[in-house]
């Protein structure tokens, strides 16, 4: 165990939330519906971060939890201390992938948000056809869902051409100027198994 | 010809639409039935010039700055187009839109960083409405005399998450259960079934990297539905839609049984009813067939 308050200072300063107002009744992880997926859920999660062990600030960033959460706000709704953990869940999302922390069997819900946001990137909307190409690239998942595309584009829920922005230039320029943006660091930031 | 001193939007600036990416590509019959309905009650929606996409669930899970400023430029855009109001279909948009202007709002230094990074002043007064906001506002005052076609059918209205939470910003309708939707669906002649998943997760952005997750998730939304026998399952979400819609294979393999209920928009519905064509509200997009009309 090694008690060392600087990185749950910074999750504190950052998102303005203190965990110590947590008393641990588990409403949260009554309430989520993915805890039964995560190694941590997010009651847990909660009293990890309240010992300040960085050891397990360090286990958090690796963990499947954090990007299974899918932010459906359910537990801060229900939390009697209106404790806003999604928000927390974004903060520890953007740590593990700048610190190159993020855990390999996250690695196919990662691939599908980098995805997103290339598309976004270069045509300023998203492009279906062009989110699930990259994420298949990404992923070699070449065969998923093969079936539905036809049946989407046979219903007018395809469209083969891409809508883009006028001002491209704008929409590069958002991406470049926020710091710390994953997508500009190469996509290598799965940790080694 | 709307006389312009009791219309309820008489002599107001522009009102604008965002309909975001989905209602652009797999949502079009969302985007057809809400401009279809808006039309029938002769509301004149503006498309925001030039919008881009606020960044959904993968921007604000990767990079807070990027997700800020995405849906920022988009806000700061209606506002130098003349509008004070935007009319949000996508509840994912609709919720994001409203969360990136409340941070901003409560944070000066942060509005600034925003602003220097979109490169457009922003202040940050937009009236951001969701479909049945839009729908209360501008259709309900004559939606009951205009049904003449009533949608009388059994159905359960699923709002999902992203409409009425967080409650302490978007300040909407009840978090455990909600009751707008269910109150706009009465007028239009329908039976609203009192159900238990009104506002449970459908597994939202997992439909291609966990499908898994969306078939259980989605899955025990539509068992309740279809177990309190409802006719069909009523949504206001592009996303809510298509994992109850487009995922249906994949949920009766998880539920091993064959529902076939449809999974309507409310624009869709209300359409029926005020007598517009099933292919007026993009009836037959759906993946589950719907014999309303």
């Amino acid at each position: 165990m090694r008690i060392d308050q600087n990185s749950i200072q910074e999750l504190q300063q950052n998102t303005g939330i203190n965990v110590n107002r947590c008393y641990q009744c588990g409403k949260c992880t009554a309430g989520c519906l993915l805890a039964d997926e995560m190694d941590y859920p997010p009651s847990l999660l909660m009293h990890m971060l309240q010992t300040k062990d960085e050891e397990l600030m360090q286990t958090l960033l690796h963990s499947k939890t954090i990007w299974l959460c899918v932010s459906c706000q359910n537990c801060v709704t229900r939390c009697p201390m209106s404790i806003d953990i999604p928000q927390i869940m974004d903060y520890l999302r953007e740590k593990s992938a700048e610190e190159h922390k993020i855990n390999p069997k996250s690695r196919d819900i990662v691939a599908f948000h980098r995805a997103f946001l290339d598309s976004i990137k270069y045509t300023g909307r998203l492009y279906e056809i062009g989110l699930v190409a990259g994420y298949k690239a990404r992923t070699f998942h070449l065969t998923q869902d093969v079936m539905l595309a036809p049946k989407m584009y046979s219903h007018g829920k395809l469209p083969l051409v891409p809508e883009m922005v006028k001002d491209k230039k704008g929409i590069k320029d958002i991406f470049r100027k926020t710091k710390n943006n994953p997508l500009n660091s190469p996509q290598e930031d799965l940790q080694q198994p | 010809m709307q006389d312009t001193q009791n219309s309820p939007f008489g002599g107001k600036g522009v009102i604008g639409f965002y309909p975001g990416c989905s209602l652009k590509g797999s949502s079009s019959d969302y985007s057809e039935s809400v401009l279809a309905v808006a039309k029938a009650f002769d509301l004149e929606l503006t498309e925001i010039t030039d919008w881009n996409c606020c960044g959904a669930t993968a921007a604000h899970n990767m990079n807070k700055e990027l997700a800020l400023s995405l849906s920022a430029r988009i806000l700061a855009l209606a506002e130098k187009q003349g509008m004070e109001e935007v009319v949000v279909p996508c509840a994912a948009c609709y919720n994001r839109l409203t969360v990136v202007q409340h941070e901003l709002n409560k944070d000066a230094e942060l509005k600034q960083r925003v602003v220097d990074i979109i490169e457009m002043p922003m202040s940050g007064n937009l009236q951001i409405l969701n479909v049945m906001q839009m729908i209360d506002k501008y259709v309900a005052p004559r939606l009951e005399e205009k049904a003449i076609t009533p949608f009388a059918h059994k159905v359960a209205c699923y709002y999902g998450c992203l409409l009425v939470r967080p409650h302490d910003i978007l300040k909407f309708d009840r978090l455990e259960d909600p009751q707008s939707m269910d109150i706009l669906m009465k007028k239009s002649g329908a039976q609203p079934l009192d159900w238990a998943f009104k506002t449970e997760c459908c597994g939202a952005g997992f439909s291609v990297s966990r499908t898994d997750v969306v078939a259980k998730l989605s899955g025990n939304i539509v068992k309740d539905a279809a177990d309190r026998g409802a006719e069909a399952i009523i949504v206001a979400c592009p996303m809510c839609q298509s994992n109850l819609d487009m995922r249906r294979p994949q949920i009766n393999e998880y539920l091993r049984e064959n529902i076939n209920i449809p999974v309507l928009y409310i624009t869709q519905a209300i359409g029926l009813a005020v007598g517009l064509s099933a292919k007026e509200v993009g009836l037959k997009k759906l993946f589950v067939p719907a014999q309303f009309a």
